[in-house]
């Protein structure tokens, strides 16, 4: 495919020899290059102004909170309150609490599982790639009034627990998916050697892939605490009450049909995005290799 | 118990659809207990690999599911399922009532008057976000200055946790005193109103969905217009290809992959995509952005009594939508000599 689209053109090579003086790639006419960067510049504004402007506004003082002035009476009141009278830290622990578990446990139990799939052929496999790939297009609503049923009836509705549970329906095959991608990109040179020397299939994957997948795991991992982190509808429905809430249901709170409190409501969304965002820029180079790694070669 | 049988029936799914693909050997494999023994002593190292994985989607998505196919095949709601009242426990009073609330779903106008929206939601949102994502890609995969700035800050609405993101838009919209309307007025314009006019809210919502898109577009977009070869541009244009040939010929070819991987996620995304239209609109005004997903989440929890057997019925129709969707998109691409 690719030799065609490269020989294809190569045949009319007689017929074009009219062109004078060609442009050298990568050099533009200078109003191109205008062009570019307006276009850049727009799309930029577009993509950064909605985040800066929450930013702005939760520096300013709440009452002054829907004016359009960028900077006004600077202070730093929305965060003290914020901290001070919401129960925003509860929430913000008890977010990181369930992110995290979910993601240690994902990780956990599916590492082996995409190695699994990554190197051996074996009965079952097909089958289950499909149920990997399946259960990742599940909408929340097919699951969620089961589930939903099932925590009432064993009283774990409203625990960080049965959040928990509820979210490794969607990190576990998640995880398997995007590590299988990763370990794909392991030579398998490497398992030829390591059962030359006499390593089992489990010494193999712990002594040698595992160790080399380290970046890849850091990045499964990441990925699906930002997931954990973000959902927003099972967490609506099985969470209630200030003491139990995580951070999706709890800025519900402060922007309703009643009314908007923008100035917590900004501050808050400040502390949530900041580390998520310095993370999340360090990761995403290897993030979306692995995805579509994990994605093509299925 | 519930729990243990279902993840067998997981695991023999499995095992059945593979058997499926190469029947010759699945059925030497079955016949003789020999066989059974060799196949175990040379695959059980990836059974056991494997088996966390499989006992943990039996349980918690293979049990549920089967119990959310069977909801939807009765007339449960809040009054009659299972429940403890204080002290006292109510057993489950729900009946069989066979596939009567498909053939309401299916012959009523809400579920299709909903999926029509849902669909035109989808496609306009995955449509535009990839014509935004291949531009935005193709512009930043020239050389030129402060490119990796400007890669960082249109990568920053995908940094920001989803959720976040709405909230900061509802402020935007905000009729009376957001600044989009405040822009607006300083220019003379009357107040949009963003999110109480169905028409307008439509369109809000799909604007922010893709804004909320367009870098994960970009990015692997991006990822794929490096992996083309640059020698190939220079064939083409010692060939006298102008740009657009360039594009056509080579960029779009070689974005083939990357590009049918992301149309299929993103789409699957944006048809179960929940909580912009639940925390920007709620599904309103009236039901004018509800799409399937929040509108069975409606039906569960936002009514009373909560419907749990419809809600579960939609579930189950979304769910076999979107599967023969994947089906069909890969059966196409397959016969168009796609390896994927």
């Amino acid at each position: 495919m690719t030799t065609a689209t490269a020989t294809g053109p190569a045949k009319h090579r007689a017929q074009a020899p009219a062109r004078t003086n060609p442009p050298r790639r990568g050099r533009r006419s200078p109003l191109a290059s205008v062009g570019l960067h307006v276009s850049l510049v727009v799309a930029a504004v577009i993509a950064v102004f909605p985040v800066l402007w929450v930013l702005l506004t939760s520096l300013k003082p709440a009452k002054f909170a829907t004016t359009t002035d960028f900077v006004k009476e600077p202070t730093l009141e929305n965060y003290t309150n914020l901290l001070n009278d919401t129960p925003f830290l509860t929430w913000f622990g008890n977010s990181l609490l369930v992110a995290a578990l979910t993601t240690l446990l994902g990780v956990f139990v599916s590492s082996t599982t995409g190695y699994a799939v990554s190197r051996f052929r074996f009965p079952g496999k097909r089958g289950l790639m499909w149920t990997l790939l399946i259960t990742q297009m599940f909408p929340v609503a097919v699951l969620i009034v089961p589930i939903y049923n099932i925590m009432a009836s064993m009283g774990l509705l409203n625990t960080s627990t049965g959040l928990v549970v509820t979210y490794l329906t969607i990190a576990v095959p998640f995880c398997a998916w995007m590590m299988k991608g990763f370990f794909d990109t392991i030579p398998k040179e490497i398992d030829e050697s390591g059962y030359v020397d006499g390593l089992t299939p489990f010494g193999t994957f712990w002594r040698l892939i595992l160790p080399l997948a380290k970046p890849g795991i850091a990045v499964t991992a990441f990925y699906s605490f930002i997931t954990a982190w973000g959902e927003v509808a099972y967490a609506s429905a099985f969470m209630v009450g200030d003491e139990n809430m995580t951070l999706a249901g709890g800025l519900q709170k402060f922007v309703n049909q009643y009314g908007a409190q923008w100035g917590p409501m900004t501050a808050a969304s400040v502390l949530i995005a900041i580390p998520a965002a310095l993370v999340f820029l360090l990761a995403q180079r290897h993030l979306v290799t692995g995805m579509s790694a994990g994605a093509v070669k299925g | 118990m519930a729990v243990d049988t279902s993840s067998q029936s997981v695991a023999k799914a499995a095992g059945d659809s593979a058997r499926g693909r190469s029947r010759g050997t699945g059925k030497r494999n079955g016949g003789s207990r020999g066989a059974v023994r060799r196949s175990l002593s040379t695959h059980w190292y990836a059974w056991a690999m494997v088996a966390p994985v499989v006992l943990v989607i039996g349980v918690i998505i293979g049990y549920p599911l089967v119990r959310g196919i069977w909801l939807s095949l009765t007339d449960a709601n809040e009054r009659n399922v299972e429940r403890s009242i204080g002290v006292n426990h109510i057993p489950a009073s729900y009946e069989f009532v066979g596939v009567d609330n498909y053939v309401d779903a299916l012959t009523g106008s809400q579920f299709v008057g909903t999926l029509g929206w849902t669909l035109v939601w989808t496609v306009a949102c995955v449509s535009v976000t990839f014509a935004l994502g291949l531009v935005l890609a193709n512009m930043l995969n020239r050389k030129m200055a402060g490119r990796g700035v400007y890669r960082m800050l249109l990568i920053l609405p995908w940094a920001v946790p989803g959720f976040v993101s709405v909230f900061a838009w509802r402020f935007l919209y905000d009729e009376r005193r957001g600044i989009l309307n405040q822009l607006l007025a300083g220019g003379g314009i009357d107040a949009v109103p963003w999110l109480n006019d169905p028409t307008w809210a439509k369109f809000s919502v799909i604007a922010v969905n893709v804004w909320l898109g367009v870098p994960f577009m970009m990015v692997a977009l991006l990822g794929g217009l490096q992996s083309i070869p640059g020698e190939m541009y220079e064939a083409a244009e010692m060939d006298g290809a102008n740009a657009w040939q360039r594009f056509r010929h080579i960029t779009l070819p070689g974005l083939r992959s990357v590009s049918t991987t992301v149309i299929l996620l993103s789409t699957i995304w944006t048809f179960n995509m929940f909580p912009v239209i639940f925390l920007l609109t709620r599904g309103g005004p009236g039901e004018a952005t509800q799409i399937l997903v929040t509108q069975a989440y409606k039906f569960s929890f936002e009514i009373s009594p909560r419907d749990y057997a419809q809600s579960s019925t939609w579930g189950v129709l979304i769910l076999v939508l979107l599967m023969v969707f994947a089906a069909v998109y890969r059966r196409v691409l397959r016969k168009q000599g796609e390896v994927w």
